[in-house]
């Protein structure tokens, strides 16, 4: 079994999973049978200063499902604790002291002002916290009052309010990004340049998952109204890959540790964030939706997946696919695949048919019989068959090998690399040689 | 357990007085609304879906499902009964493993089709329980049709008719309408007077008169019909049972299938249905099956159903006859009876094995039996109808028989397998074109 522990920012856990600052993590009795359920650590959930908020007292989430009602997309509109902070305080020291080889960080918002800063910071460190995670990205209720995503979006904010942090304490800093801005890069730089240990994305996305179609108000609905909330969950998980990716890639926030956030369900989530930068995960929807069990997968399958592929530590897959992110312009525009049917796997719902044949290229005949295969007369290698097919693997993409013609395009499949930037139908091209 | 359980003889009430209702009950009882959501998430939503094609009356099954998935059980009924009137009572007896559900590609990639049958008695029981009727008829044309027995191919055809604006009038020789909706189907497969209340149900339409107790050829004739209506459609059922061809086949105790099936459905206390202790049903097809199965459900101690082909070639379906041997019915195959033995009444039936080409092979077998049902298919009674094909009313794609103005459908008629659903479809075939022919 490979070895799963993990080292971020100095902090130590038995595996890179961590629980996410959210509502799993808020009290003492959530976070220790997280702990016996074997997660390598957790960000505990946001504290502030006294008086603590208040919440709703009606629905916090609103959900969107796939088939099988399978959650897909989860919001919500709790903000951050809303237990004293004295209280919080005692419990995050008595977990610690208890379960010292696991991650005990602490996510703080106080207001956008030097001193409620360095007064909770000594307190925290008081606890035997391992680090801290800064919250700039809840996008509801705590934005109103200037503090979470109000500071998340404004990265001049980012770095101040991150200098001011780094100066108050000896422990590592983690920014955590809201993923509400145009370019995740700017606040990620701000983070850095306010010095930062580690940045940590995605917090959730501004989002309304439904609407109520009976009392014409978004739902979750409060006595006939509704907010707008954070969205998470699997849906949000494309997007979360993205940031990641925006940032390890860039040469100027390439040795910035990422934490990454957003959708982690199974173990190969969890994998695909490593690989594309986050030295480890966070995890929150999937632990509400099926309970803390679920780290058991986590920590199997990444193992079994690690042994595979002769992996030793996690950081050996920690960045692995950076290198082949890239911009569209890069993408080697002499490759050429055709879409390929197995007819022994396929079941002829013919879904295939109705999309190319609606939507796209005409690409895919159907036979009396309904047998489906593809004209590669007419076939661009869009994958839109592959996506729609139900059956795994049944369709898939065979790339053609260089000297055979295309007989979509009469031409001849050339073995070396071009791209865009060379095109001839491209204004701006520039010259091949 | 029951002092009659082993008595010998044709008698009521072997089983404990209590145990009736069980044993009748629904067959598949209906999905609840979960239920009816997880099943219609399975559905692909196929292009030109194989299931469509395998449904004799071409309901749009991905369709339906869909209106189901997304909260519209009614939109989902009104797909399916705008091409099945009796899309209810099909969801209930379709042998949907031979059809829809056998074409199901999630059959192909599983072995566990959509429950598209269950699915689709969701819908439409949602719909009819609410009492609502979503079609309305057309302007009354002023013409006038007249349609022979009130089953499946008759009223299929008579509400199409009036839906068109016709005006419909429906002769049946029996006390109900329904045909074999109402006499002919096993009780535990439609519950709860379901026949009857889809009958009353699909005359809100309205334009439709019923004349039951009104028999051809002797209330009513051919040719009275034709002199009287601007068209005839012709959808009786085989009223004729086929004998064994056995030695003492009229002994007491030797009855016809569909007889006892109808009197179990039109009995008020199943209870009171009198059954014997060691039953024998002679056939292959689903009226053999019910007979059969219902056998035991009322008591009987032995029941054994004997084919005289083999399994393969049975007309009841795989389910079917899983669901026989499930309740503890034997099957005997490549038999056939040679003779009926007792005194007065049947005691013992006897058969001789036989081989593919059905020639006898001298070996025997002799089952104990008090009671012995008749299933070997039934025929078509009646003269001065119009011209035959084999045993039925020859019939081209629309229903038209040899004789202008008389169409036909359903059993009586030519072509088409013997199944509710092919009744309904070949009903509102021959209605629209007889709507042509009066309109066009």
């Amino acid at each position: 079994m490979a070895d799963l522990r993990s080292e971020f920012v100095g902090i130590k856990s038995p595996n890179p999973f961590w629980l996410a600052s959210a509502p799993p993590t808020d009290k003492e009795y959530n976070v220790r049978r997280a702990f016996e359920a074997g997660w390598g650590g957790v960000v505990w959930k946001t504290l502030g200063i006294d008086p603590p908020v208040v919440n709703v007292n009606g629905p916090r989430y609103g959900a969107i499902y796939g088939a099988d009602r399978r959650l897909l997309g989860l919001n919500n509109i709790e903000l951050i604790t809303d237990r004293p902070l004295a209280l919080n305080l005692q419990e995050i020291k008595s977990v610690k002291r208890d379960y010292p080889d696991r991650a005990m960080v602490v996510s703080l918002m106080v207001p956008c002002e030097e001193e409620p800063w360095k007064f909770i910071l000594p307190l925290v460190e008081e606890t035997g916290a391992d680090g801290v995670e800064l919250n700039f990205g809840c996008p509801h209720g705590m934005s109103e009052r200037g503090m979470g995503a109000a500071v998340g979006q404004v990265p001049e904010y980012i770095e101040m309010v991150t200098r001011w942090v780094k100066a108050s304490t000896r422990m590592p800093v983690i920014v955590k990004l809201t993923p509400n801005i145009a370019d995740i890069r700017k606040p990620a730089e701000a983070a850095q340049r306010g010095g930062a240990d580690a940045v940590s994305l995605i917090n959730t996305i501004n989002s309304i998952t439904s609407v109520d179609l009976d009392l014409f108000a978004p739902e979750p609905t409060i006595d006939g109204k509704g907010a707008h909330g954070g969205y998470c969950g699997p849906a949000v998980k494309p997007i979360a890959l993205n940031m990641v990716a925006e940032i390890a890639r860039d040469p100027g926030l390439s040795q910035i540790p990422i934490s990454g956030i957003g959708g982690v369900t199974t173990w190969r989530d969890a994998a695909e964030f490593m690989a594309l930068g986050a030295g480890n995960v966070q995890v929150c929807t999937a632990a509400m939706t099926y309970g803390f069990k679920i780290v058991e997968e986590m920590i199997s399958g990444l193992s079994e997946y690690m042994d595979g592929k002769g992996m030793t530590s996690v950081d050996e897959l920690v960045r692995k696919a950076v290198p082949n992110v890239t911009d569209w312009n890069q993408l080697n525009l002499n490759y050429i695949a055709k879409a390929k049917i197995n007819e022994d796997l396929c079941i002829s719902c013919g879904r295939c048919f109705a999309a190319c044949e609606d939507t796209s290229h005409q690409a895919i005949a159907m036979s009396e019989d309904r047998t489906f295969s593809v004209i590669d007369e007419e076939c661009v290698a869009c994958n839109l068959c592959v996506n729609v097919c139900p059956v795994e693997n049944c369709i898939t993409m065979e790339a053609m090998t260089p000297g055979t013609t295309d007989p979509r395009t009469g031409k001849v499949v050339e073995a070396d690399y071009a791209n865009w930037t060379t095109h001839p139908n491209n204004p701006a091209a520039t010259a091949a040689e | 357990m029951s002092q009659k359980m082993f008595e010998p003889g044709i008698t009521a009430g072997r089983l404990e007085a209590s145990a009736y209702a069980d044993q009748f009950s629904d067959l598949h009882p209906p999905l609840d609304p979960h239920e009816a959501l997880v099943a219609a998430d399975r559905c692909y939503f196929c292009h030109d879906a194989p299931c469509i094609t395998a449904c004799p009356t071409d309901i749009d099954i991905p369709l339906f499902i869909r209106q189901i998935a997304t909260g519209t059980p009614d939109a989902a009924a009104k797909t399916i009964l705008s091409q099945n009137i009796m899309g209810g009572m099909c969801a209930r007896v379709c042998p949907t493993e031979q059809l829809c559900e056998q074409a199901c590609v999630r059959e192909a990639a599983e072995g566990k089709p959509v429950k598209i049958g269950e699915l689709q008695r969701f819908a439409t029981d949602h719909l009819q329980q609410q009492g609502k009727h979503p079609f309305e008829r057309a302007t009354p044309t002023g013409k006038r049709v007249a349609v022979v027995g009130a089953g499946p191919a008759g009223l299929s055809c008579a509400h199409r008719l009036a839906m068109m604006g016709h005006e419909v009038v429906v002769h049946d020789a029996r006390p109900k309408p329904g045909g074999l909706n109402e006499y002919g189907i096993a009780t535990y497969k439609t519950t709860n007077g379901f026949a009857q209340a889809e009958v009353d149900w699909l005359m809100q339409i309205g334009g439709i008169t019923l004349q039951t107790g009104s028999a051809l050829g002797a209330d009513i004739t051919l040719e009275g019909l034709k002199a009287d209506y601007d068209a005839v459609f012709l959808g009786m059922g085989l009223g004729g049972v086929n004998a064994l061809g056995a030695d003492g086949e009229d002994k007491t105790g030797v009855l016809d299938a569909v007889d006892f099936i109808a009197d179990l459905r039109q009995a008020g206390d199943v209870a009171q249905v009198p059954i014997g202790r060691d039953v024998v049903v002679i056939g292959g097809g689903m009226t053999a099956i019910d007979a059969a199965v219902q056998a035991k459900l009322l008591g009987a101690l032995n029941v054994t159903l004997v084919y005289r082909r083999g399994r393969d070639r049975m007309n009841a379906s795989v389910f079917e006859q899983d669901l026989a041997a499930s309740k503890g019915v034997r099957i005997v195959n490549h038999a056939v009876p040679v003779a009926v033995h007792g005194n007065g009444a049947v005691r013992e039936i006897e058969f001789e094995y036989v081989d593919a080409d059905m020639k006898g092979t001298g070996q025997m077998l002799r089952l104990a039996a008090d009671q012995v049902f008749k299933a070997i298919g039934q025929t078509l009674q009646g003269d001065a109808l119009p011209a035959l094909e084999g045993r039925k009313i020859k019939v081209d794609g629309t229903g038209r028989t040899s004789v202008d103005g008389i169409w036909a459908g359903g059993d009586c008629a030519s072509g088409g397998d013997d199944l509710t659903v092919t009744a309904v479809a070949e009903g509102r075939d021959a209605a629209m074109d007889i709507h042509m022919t009066l309109v066009g």
